[in-house]
């Protein structure tokens, strides 16, 4: 069994973070009712004996003494990350796993990448380090930040070329909350643009999400909720934005909901990994299946179902629609539509109840609605987890590299033009040494060429499918 | 003499402990249709072939189990030890913590090579065990990582390593509808390089034993154990015990041997397939009866209409009348209908079984002409039944049945191969454009041969 390290950078990315400790922690507690220190939860968490001082502490089996999150928190200011370390969550972090500083990066991704950067890059290669040396077998780096701010933006993307560099072998997943149209930092269209070239160049997978869309579901939810359309009530625990049950308790504060969506997300991504199965499927699969070429690697994503009945018996149907909503606009986690682009490849990671003929019904059943690019009519990758996450019987991830997002990137490439042409706020920038109006302009074109290359795919769509003539041999 | 089972990755643990659980259950049943001497020989001799014994009598599958990551292999051996009937040996076991991520490339060329040596060991030990070996049953799958990359590893080393022992590989074919994005590239990498270095090729579709469990036995939400336990009663009904000459309480020493000798005649064509008859749910068992005329009748149209169950055949393929050209050299772009055949070993178990008849199949027209009936067809009979049917057939084939898939499978991987996509998966762990061009090679030359039977 593997262990990922999660890297949760400013303040977006240690308020998801924190929302995902605490919902895994919730899930182990449903899982594993012995108390026993176990493979599953030793993915993300140590075991650590409190009493010993300094590193001996670890131990490896047996009953659970006290649980260290595999983390690293990283802020350029101090508020958030404080929060944190006073709050309910403040025992399962090592005040060791910290970076912080006071001046915070100003919403400007030159401070985070490059002053920041060379600030702590020593600092911070030694905390990565001292995580990855407490795992058995490190496989995956998380990395949890968005995209318009500056210490998020900036220092999180730095940190991706290290984690390049010094662990070359280890996955890099970034999870980046891009700015929704409304986004009320000005300079969050050069911060985005900025970190997608290094997004491009040194992630090995990346889960674009946005705010709208989290709130969109959020408002989706609630309107059912107090509806009182659905006659049954809603299991609280079930509800995908709820923390309820959650081990500790803490007060639901503005982003809360929508950052449990995000946390549920990430358990969701590595509960094949974590727990048994019939049809397993580990972190390295998910690239291996998902990413057909290097450049290539932004992933939709989609959750269903977002909250669970009280009903016991769940009949067929519900199962269904719980499939057909995977692949509903309105359950995306990015403002994006694959039912009516081009999928590359679709990976649907299963948990609970649900079993092979499950899957390959619905398989076939939403497959005449779906558009494959030629080479890969069949790119479906599958995984059944056998254990459900907490409050459902049963829940379904899709992921899909589909060509929906690249309205996305062409909108952000639009807002930053709208900027970039009144060299508006550039100043901030080309003060920071190292920053010249080349950086820009290249960043420019990494963006480019990438929705060249959906373009490119999406030209494809409407051909009719061709076998090519096969390799002939002499008789 | 005895067979090694390697199980390898999910898919081959899975199933190898369900194989090891139906042979088990089987050999201890009362309902034999036999005097208890019978019986107890034939006990005697499955557990020659599959299980050694321990102190407390509990017998140890004769099974090496692989897997580059530790959860399945600990399910399986605790399934096992749980069940009380059997286990497996506590050191038959080889494991890591990090899987091959569905990549061909990883599990031949970074695992294979990484871990050869501990593999090899833990084999060589269970071979100790043996009085004598007949050879070695490897379980994969040829759609993830693991069992397919590290399968085909394996066993080229298992053919260098014990050059004068057999070798029989159990294939799962995926869904035609993906389980795994790159099923395709592995599937055709396994093909070919197990073509080169394995004795037979024994394939099972995931299509049709899903559909077996959807018609036959009429399971609503069928689980992949169902599938494997279909798979399972096929293999049993193959592998268990059957009479030699000397008939009556006298079994067969050599299983793979023989099985090798009567279905593989010539090195091109190794691809062999089982068909099974009657099978049922074991609710509508009781309410069933057999004639050995029905069942070889609706098995022999199973074998000429390439049916793989005994509902929804096609009755209306026939032989090619003698004289004519068969249809099997047909181009394939129009439907194969007549499944022509290399060579058949038929096995009958049960009640009554000296009065079956099986003329049938031994019709040249069902056969490819260069070898003659009476060398292509053979048969098995024994008296005492399988695992509660009464009268039970099973049709181990060498024939067209597989060209259909294998050529939708090269076509599919041929024409993701042209666009490139997922080939730096492979190139990054040393498998280059040269080496898939090689096996399309030998694989499009494959189908060329069974095309033109």
């Amino acid at each position: 069994m593997t262990q990922s390290v999660v890297v949760q950078v400013g303040q977006c990315g240690n308020q998801i973070g924190c929302c995902f400790w605490d919902l895994a922690l919730r899930e182990h507690a449903a899982v594993n009712q012995k108390g026993i220190y176990d493979e599953a939860i030793s993915s993300f968490f140590r075991n650590v004996d409190t009493r010993v001082v300094g590193d001996g502490g670890s131990i490896s089996k047996g009953k659970i003494c006290s649980l260290k999150a595999r983390a690293v928190l990283i802020d350029m200011e101090e508020g958030v990350v404080n929060e944190i370390l006073q709050g309910p969550l403040r025992d399962v972090f090592d005040s060791k796993q910290l970076i912080t500083d006071i001046s915070g990066s100003g919403n400007n991704w030159a401070v985070g990448h490059k002053v920041f950067g060379s600030l702590y890059q020593e600092q911070i290669l030694e905390k990565l380090r001292k995580s990855a040396e407490h795992c058995d077998c490190l496989q995956c780096f998380f990395i949890i930040h968005s995209m318009g701010g500056g210490t998020g933006s900036g220092l999180g993307t730095f940190l991706l070329k290290v984690l390049e560099d010094e662990f070359p072998e280890v996955y890099r997943f970034v999870t980046s909350i891009y700015p929704s149209g409304e986004d009320d930092v000005i300079t969050s269209p050069y911060n985005s643009i900025l970190a997608m070239k290094e997004l491009n160049e040194h992630a090995d997978c990346v889960l674009p999400i946005d705010n709208q869309s989290l709130f969109d579901i959020i408002s989706k939810i609630d309107l059912m909720v107090n509806s009182g359309k659905l006659g049954t009530t809603v299991k609280p625990k079930s509800l995908v934005t709820s923390s309820a049950g959650a081990v500790k308790k803490r007060h639901q504060k503005p982003f809360d909901a929508m950052n449990n969506i995000v946390a549920n997300l990430l358990l969701n991504l590595t509960s094949s990994a974590r727990f048994e199965g019939s049809l397993n499927m580990d972190l390295n699969e998910i690239s291996m299946n998902l990413v057909p070429f290097p450049q290539l690697h932004y992933l939709v994503s989609s959750l269903t179902p977002l909250y669970t009945l009280a009903d016991v018996n769940i009949p067929t149907r519900r199962l269904d629609q719980m499939f057909s909503d995977a692949f509903s606009k309105d359950h995306q986690l990015i403002r994006a539509d694959p039912k009516h682009s081009l999928y590359l490849a679709c990976a649907l990671m299963v948990r609970g109840n649900v079993q092979v003929s499950d899957l390959r019904r619905n398989i076939e059943r939403l497959k005449p609605s779906l558009q494959f690019v030629s080479w890969n009519q069949e790119g479906w990758k599958t995984s059944l987890c056998s254990v459900p996450p907490v409050g459902h019987s049963h829940s379904l991830l899709a992921l899909a590299n589909n060509t929906c997002v690249k309205p996305t990137f062409m909108e952000l490439k639009e807002r930053f033009m709208r900027l970039y042409r009144k060299k508006a706020h550039l100043h901030h920038y080309l003060q920071i040494e190292g920053m010249e109006e080349s950086c820009f302009m290249e960043a420019v074109s990494s963006l480019s060429g990438l929705v060249e290359e959906y373009n490119q795919l999406d030209a494809t769509k409407s051909m009719p499918v061709e076998d090519l003539p096969r390799l002939s041999i002499a008789v | 003499m005895s067979i090694v089972t390697v199980q390898l990755g999910q898919c081959g643990n899975q199933i190898g402990f369900e194989v090891f659980d139906a042979l088990n259950t089987d050999s201890h049943c009362p309902q034999g249709l036999c005097s208890k001497r019978e019986n107890e020989a034939y006990q005697a001799s499955c557990k020659e072939r599959f299980f050694s014994e321990e102190e407390n009598g509990v017998p140890i599958a004769r099974a090496v189990l692989v897997d580059m990551e530790p959860k399945v292999t600990s399910q399986t051996l605790s399934k096992a030890a749980q069940s009380g009937r059997w286990k497996y040996g506590q050191h038959s076991c080889f494991c890591q913590k990090q899987g091959s991520g569905n990549n061909w490339a990883y599990g031949y060329s970074v695992h294979g090579p990484r871990h050869e040596e501990a593999i090899m060991n833990l084999i060589q030990k269970e071979v100790e065990k043996c009085d004598s070996l007949s050879g070695f049953f490897i379980i994969m799958s040829m759609a993830g990582g693991t069992g397919s990359g590290l399968g085909a590893f394996v066993t080229q080393n298992l053919q260098d390593q014990y050059s004068n022992s057999l070798k029989m590989n159990q294939i799962i074919w995926p869904y035609g509808t993906g389980e795994v994005i790159v099923q395709n590239y592995n599937s055709v990498l396994t093909l070919s390089h197990l073509y080169r270095s394995s004795d037979a090729l024994l394939v099972h579709e995931n299509d049709a034993l899903h559909k077996i469990c959807a018609k036959l036995m009429n399971i609503k939400q069928i689980s992949f154990s169902d599938i494997n336990q279909v798979l399972a009663h096929q293999l049993g009904s193959v592998f268990q015990p059957t009479y030699s000459v000397e008939g009556s309480c006298h079994y067969r020493r050599n299983p793979l041997g023989d099985l090798m000798e009567n279905l593989v005649p010539h090195p091109e064509f190794k691809m062999l397939g089982i068909r099974n008859i009657p099978q049922m749910s074991e609710n509508s068992l009781a309410y069933s009866t057999f004639t050995w005329a029905g069942l070889l009748k609706h098995l022999r149209q199973m074998l000429i209409s390439n049916s793989k169950m005994e509902e929804g055949i096609d009755w209306q393929v026939r032989p090619p009348l003698s004289g004519l050209p068969t249809f099997g050299k047909v181009s394939l772009n129009r439907e194969l209908h007549f499944n022509t055949s290399i060579a058949n070993l038929v096995i009958l178990r049960g009640k009554d079984v000296h009065s079956a008849d099986l003329g049938g199949f031994k019709d040249p027209a069902l056969y490819t002409s260069w070898l003659e009936p009476i060398h292509a067809v053979n048969v098995w009979k024994t008296q005492r039944a399988f695992s509660k049917y009464e009268k039970s057939a099973a049709l181990v084939s060498n024939s067209q049945f597989l060209l259909k898939p294998l050529d939708t499978i090269v076509g599919k991987a041929w024409n993701m191969f042209a666009s490139k996509a997922y080939i730096h998966q492979y190139t990054k762990f040393g498998i280059e454009e040269e080496d898939f061009l090689d096996s399309f090679a030998l694989l499009e030359q494959v189908v060329a041969s069974y095309c033109n039977l």
